[in-house]
């Protein structure tokens, strides 16, 4: 029960802090909601029996990524968002096909797995060694793989952003 | 890990090398110098991969722990990738000298990003797919801002970047939905776990997963992005993107849809190919510049490469591919006469420049004209065949609706190209503009690309039995 309680409580703060991120105009309040939505994130991860991944939203999204997030916005010196008559467009039409999308998605999960049950910590397969296994060994093509895929980003970062000359 | 296992990735690890070469030796050369040497390399690592993929063909079968399977399928794109990557490297030199570009990275993100596309059409296991999009994807967001004194270059690129994210998350929530659904992320098991019966998970993460890759191959509806980009995109970059990644996107697609066995994609597909066709058509008749007109006749080829789908499998399919190959060759020659036309800053793209270079250039016309009447489907080019056998397979399957508005809407795209056929030809130009003579580069990847558009269109068997052959592997 206090389980069930626990998880609609961060899941609660979880879809006011995404709501709270699209609805503030100035970034570092957007930046500052999305850190709420991590945490919380993390919080229900661990509710769900997978607390590797808990502790690393934790410490990659919650704390590295964010870090870097605010820090790129002080740099930039962001302003406030201005709304214009296309934004308020995609409000009008964005809302309802999100509601849509995602009341399908509900019903779809619902209709899928209607028992609802609780999961002790460390009762579910995720613990580090068995993520290093599969990371090391079944997945270690896509692994490797992804270093290509950060040269590229990091390519391109140099090219787009290099005086001419 | 032993020998084999390496020989089932060779052509991406030959790629990745060069890619490297090329990216570590470009901060070596003088500021000024151009980087025709750099493409001379990359053009050697494009070709080596051509051969290690020839090589690799004689070692089928998965590797690295069910993550990648070489079969004629992953051979034939492999191929088609290659290909296109050495004939648009081919025709750079003269195009970043023209614009003076002197950014040795073009080189390297080309050949990176043909990794990411080789690795789509081998790759079984759906974590793998995506990063390999990711990697085709990214570079090509990046090549496309490569002009980077013209303003519209950098909006295409933006813009290309934003939408191409979001259409990508798409296709990561419909992997997870999918994973939920069957407890697996790989091609095989996925496909079994569905033979006892689809949850309807499974529907759900199908067409969140269409939805993702119908934006790569700028399928309607979700094809709004692609004349705005192909039109700020350099040239050359626009022959390879129209190309190679939407060949890679559509042989994800028949392994999600076929070799596993995805269920319930029949009308999407059927709705999403009538709709490319028609609209990329009707968009096509009312442009007056060159690449926005073939932005939209790309998105009807999507279309007509969708038909494909919807038939029945056995014919089906093997005229997909054959369509994938058919038509990244005669797309990727057009788009690099226009890049040799363009002349610096892209001044001269509408069709009305075009007036008069029949007489003023004939081999530079007659070259366009050959992919044009490929685009049409006129007989004894490419286009004709991979017409042919998309409409034969849908009719053989009782698609007849489907058959109908993908013929009428041939015809209706005979208009436009016919029409830059007939200003080439028949019209005086107004100004004269100014013709660069052909460099040998050029020359070849031009010509290599007319020989194969003909040689489709003469003696596609061999061709054919090669993509029926990949057709059987795909769904054995």
């Amino acid at each position: 029960m206090l389980h069930l309680a626990l998880f609609s409580f961060f899941g609660a703060i979880c879809v006011a802090g995404a709501i709270n991120l699209l609805a503030q105009r100035h970034p570092i309040n957007s930046a500052l909601s999305l850190i709420v939505v991590m945490g919380s994130l993390a919080v229900e991860f661990m509710l769900l029996g997978a607390e590797f991944v808990a502790v690393i939203q934790v410490i990659i999204y919650a704390g590295a990524i964010m870090v870097l997030f605010v820090f790129t916005i002080m740099l930039l010196n962001a302003g406030e968002e201005e709304r214009s008559a296309g934004s308020r467009i995609a409000v009008l039409l964005g809302v309802p096909a999100l509601l849509i999308l995602m009341g399908l998605v509900a019903w779809v999960l619902i209709r899928q797995n209607p028992a609802s049950g609780t999961v002790a910590a460390g009762a579910l397969p995720g613990t580090p060694p068995e993520i290093g296994r599969l990371l090391f060994r079944d997945f270690l093509l896509p692994f490797e793989i992804t270093s290509v895929l950060i040269l590229i980003a990091i390519m391109g970062a140099v090219v787009l952003a290099r005086k001419e000359h | 890990m032993n020998a084999t296992d390496y020989i089932r990735i060779l052509p991406e690890l030959v790629l990745t090398v060069f890619g490297m070469i090329v990216m570590l030796i470009e901060p070596l050369l003088p500021e000024h110098n151009d980087r025709k040497g750099l493409g001379m390399l990359a053009l050697v690592g494009s070709l080596l991969a051509i051969a290690a993929t020839f090589y690799q063909a004689g070692y089928p079968g998965q590797a690295w722990f069910g993550m990648v399977q070489v079969d004629s399928f992953s051979v034939f794109f492999h191929l088609i990738v290659g290909f296109v990557a050495a004939t648009v490297i081919l025709a750079s030199f003269e195009y970043l000298a023209v614009q003076g570009i002197r950014l040795g990275e073009y080189y390297g993100l080309i050949l990176l990003g043909a990794v990411g596309m080789m690795l789509m059409s081998s790759a079984v296991e759906l974590v793998l797919i995506f990063i390999a999009l990711e990697i085709s994807s990214i570079s090509t967001y990046i090549l496309a801002g490569f002009r980077r004194r013209a303003a519209i270059s950098a909006e295409s690129s933006l813009k290309y970047f934003l939408l191409g994210s979001f259409a990508t998350a798409f296709f990561l929530y419909g992997v997870a939905l999918m994973f939920g659904a069957t407890g697996s992320t790989s091609i095989y098991p996925i496909a079994a776990s569905l033979r006892t019966g689809a949850p309807a998970l499974a529907y759900a993460g199908m067409a969140l997963m269409f939805i993702g890759l119908g934006f790569k191959v700028a399928s309607a509806p979700f094809h709004v992005w692609t004349p705005d980009v192909y039109e700020g995109a350099p040239a050359p970059v626009v022959a390879l993107m129209s190309t190679a990644p939407k060949a890679a996107a559509f042989a994800v697609l028949l392994r999600i849809l076929f070799a596993a066995a995805a269920p319930g994609w029949f009308w999407i597909v059927w709705c999403s190919a009538a709709l490319s066709m028609t609209l990329g058509n009707i968009g096509a008749l009312v442009q007056t510049n060159v690449k926005r007109m073939l932005a939209y006749s790309s998105i009807a080829h999507a279309g007509y490469l969708l038909c494909a789908f919807a038939a029945a499998k056995d014919i089906g399919i093997s005229a997909a591919i054959f369509y994938a190959a058919a038509y990244a060759v005669m797309n990727a020659g057009a788009f690099i006469v226009i890049a040799h036309f363009a002349s610096h800053n892209e001044r001269y793209v509408l069709i009305d420049d075009y007036a008069g270079l029949g007489r003023r250039a004939p081999g530079l016309a007659a070259v366009l004209t050959v992919f044009l009447l490929s685009l049409i489907g006129i007989p004894i080019t490419g286009g004709f065949f991979a017409k042919f056998y998309v409409f034969s397979a849908a009719l053989k399957s009782d698609l007849v609706g489907l058959t109908i508005i993908g013929v009428v809407n041939s015809a209706i795209a005979a208009y436009y190209y016919l029409r830059v056929i007939v200003v080439m030809y028949m019209r005086e130009p107004k100004e004269d503009t100014p013709i660069m003579p052909m460099p040998v580069a050029l020359g070849v990847s031009l010509t290599a690309a007319v020989v194969v558009t003909i040689y489709l269109g003469v003696l596609p068997g061999r061709v054919l039995n090669y993509a029926l052959q990949g057709a059987r592997d795909l769904v054995k």
